[in-house]
């Protein structure tokens, strides 16, 4: 690849008392693309992940955005830049309503002195909005946009999640462990949600313990292991064994 | 190598398995969804089949604008209160301060007038900065000291009123005396008929606070955060929800409504007392949980409130006209409250 990375961590390092989590370590993450990222428990993964996505600030090295170096301090910050996370949790609330949770944290307030002086939200546009994401996504099943949240089954939580980082997320998607808690059929749907956002230009970071998932849609695979990118396949051309033994230490890769 | 790579094959057969049926709900679940919708129902019913029962029971009696008209005078401090406790109750945390804030609020209102003779509306104004501020501490411990509400608030309580009887030397203001030098301090109890219905400023206050209440909770973005804390912090953190800043707003806020509930008092009892209002804490919590707001947060509506605390009127003011022992009124209260917690546990299953 000689383009430019869109998303680039360079020597990130994060230690928490004696446990160094990163370790001089490098990201790439290209334009269009989607990147798994894979490792053991513990080699760093989601510090990784947190380091280029603001949840943690790295004790050393650099991020970049398009060329640009940044600073982030909180996920807020990184999420105005662009850059939205999928987190495991989802960070939803259970008791509100989808259009509340799409929305949560960047309301759209009426027009006209309602909006600017009574701070009224702008409930109708807000619903409009959060149904046209959800079908673009083909998340039609939803019957109600202002069903609570704790009404949907599992898959269709993930794919509101997807649907709100897809809406807001200009430049980078996170995807942490989107199938972990869900069956085999809503990890399909959400899959395919992966590839419906793939197919719209926004590269996307997938994490993720499951290797049919990861080799059934990533482009390439970070491969993580001790606090370092330990090497970079493609899944053309690599067996999930292969995966797995780079990540356990069993095999070091040809040309690391 | 190719051996075990076998699992890839199970992907194909991903799309046999797990088909979601279309549940049928039926008239249980229906109910169930209904109210999970609608948190406040359950209290309207309870509230209007409780004035029917003493209507019938007691007819004109009862049934009258003054009688009717007594209950919103007697619930006016709760129902003041319950709001706060409302909005405090919402963010899945408890205020039990809540009474000893309204209590010295109002003295320090009527200290401020006749021990230092500051103009009253600048002593009304201290007494409702003050309540503010108490409740702001409390906002601050919780939110960045990270202590439960159960226990900041339990040591306000008795932090604001012990100051409340060192500071006022145990000393109550008479009523005469307020009303020849300041009537302001009255202002909230004052009176005045429509028809038969006898209405007084406080309770228009507790009308008027409570739809602005809901205005705000169900409309704008600040009322969305409160119920999105009460509901999961962390998630709403990760959403972009400043909790810190929700968690003290509200806590302040709460204390400014209760020092105007401070002001109601002073008009409902016509004197300054630093011993009045003892019960509003666990009245106010009662009002809130019949009320239909979980204790557990970010369900419920300052609507439901509203109703509970006038449910609690209705039984006091019925039974007493009925002549039954005052006893009554605390165990059918009791009972209401469990009930309240069993229905809100139900309404619950509805996410399972």
């Amino acid at each position: 690849m000689t383009q430019e990375p869109i998303l680039k961590g360079r020597n990130l390092v994060k230690r928490y008392g004696r446990v160094t989590a990163l370790d001089h370590c490098d990201f790439d993450l290209y334009p269009g693309e989607i990147l798994a990222v894979i490792g053991d428990n513990g080699a760093g993964k989601s510090s990784l992940i947190k380091a280029v996505s603001g949840a943690v600030i790295p004790d050393e090295g650099e991020v970049w955005l398009e060329g640009k170096q940044v600073h982030f301090t909180s996920p807020i910050d990184a999420r105005e830049a662009g850059i939205e996370t999928v987190y495991q949790t989802l960070a939803m609330s259970p008791a509100l309503s989808i259009t509340d949770n799409m929305f949560m944290g960047r309301e759209m307030r009426k027009p006209g002195w309602r909006g600017k002086y009574l701070r009224m939200l702008d409930r109708a546009a807000m619903e409009k909005f959060a149904r046209e994401k959800l079908s673009d996504l083909g998340l039609m099943t939803i019957q109600n946009i202002n069903q609570a949240v704790e009404t949907l089954s599992g898959g269709q939580r993930q794919g509101v999640a997807v649907a709100r980082a897809a809406a807001f997320g200009s430049k980078v998607i996170i995807l942490d462990e989107p199938t972990a808690a869900l069956g085999v059929k809503e990890s399909r749907r959400v899959l395919e949600l992966i590839q419906d956002v793939k197919a719209r230009g926004i590269p996307i970071i997938l994490i993720s313990h499951n290797m049919p998932h990861v080799f059934e849609v990533a482009d390439r695979i970070h491969v993580h292991r001790l606090g370092k990118r330990l090497t970079v396949i493609d899944p053309k051309e690599h067996t999930m064994s292969d995966a797995v033994a780079y990540m356990t230490g069993a095999k070091e890769p040809e040309a690391a | 190598m190719s051996q075990s790579d076998s699992y890839e094959s199970a992907i194909n057969r991903a799309d046999k398995v797990a088909e979601f049926e279309h549940k049928n709900r039926g008239i249980v679940g229906t109910i169930q969804h209904l109210l999970h919708v609608n948190p406040a129902l359950v209290p309207l019913i309870v509230l209007v089949a409780s004035v029917i029962v003493f209507g019938l029971l007691l007819g004109s009696r009862f049934f009258s604008p003054f009688a009717l008209t007594l209950i919103l005078q007697q619930v006016q401090i709760v129902g003041i209160v319950a709001a706060a406790q409302s909005l405090v109750i919402l963010t899945a945390g408890i205020d039990l301060s809540v009474g000893a804030i309204a209590v010295i609020s109002s003295v320090i209102m009527g200290q401020f007038t006749f021990r230092y003779g500051l103009p009253v509306e600048v002593a009304v104004a201290c007494g409702l900065m003050f309540g503010t501020a108490i409740g702001c501490i409390n906002g601050w411990l919780v939110a960045v000291m990270k202590l439960p509400p159960f226990i900041v608030t339990l040591g306000m309580w008795q932090i604001v009123l012990a100051a409340n009887f060192l500071y006022s030397a145990n000393e109550t203001i008479r009523s005469q005396d307020i009303q020849e030098a300041a009537p302001l301090l009255q202002l909230l109890g004052a009176k005045f008929s429509i028809g038969g219905a006898v209405f007084t400023v406080g309770v228009i206050f507790m009308v008027l606070l409570v739809v602005v209440l809901a205005f705000v909770l169900k409309h704008t973005a600040w009322g969305r955060h409160v119920y999105a804390v009460g509901d999961d912090p962390e998630a709403a953190q990760l959403s972009g929800v400043n909790v810190k800043m929700t968690l003290i707003s509200v806590y302040g806020l709460a204390g400014l409504i209760c020092a105007m509930a401070g002001w109601a008092l002073i008009g409902r009892i016509g004197s300054v007392s630093p011993t009045s209002g003892q019960l509003l804490n666990i009245e106010s919590i009662t009002a809130v949980v019949i009320g239909g707001i979980s204790l557990f947060g970010g369900r419920g509506s300052i609507l439901g409130t509203f109703f509970g605390a006038l449910i609690v009127g209705v039984f006091t003011l019925g039974l007493r006209l009925l002549g039954a022992d005052a006893q009554w009124t605390y165990l059918l209260i009791g009972v209401l409250i469990i009930a309240a917690v069993a229905v809100d546990q139900w309404i619950r299953k509805v996410s399972a």
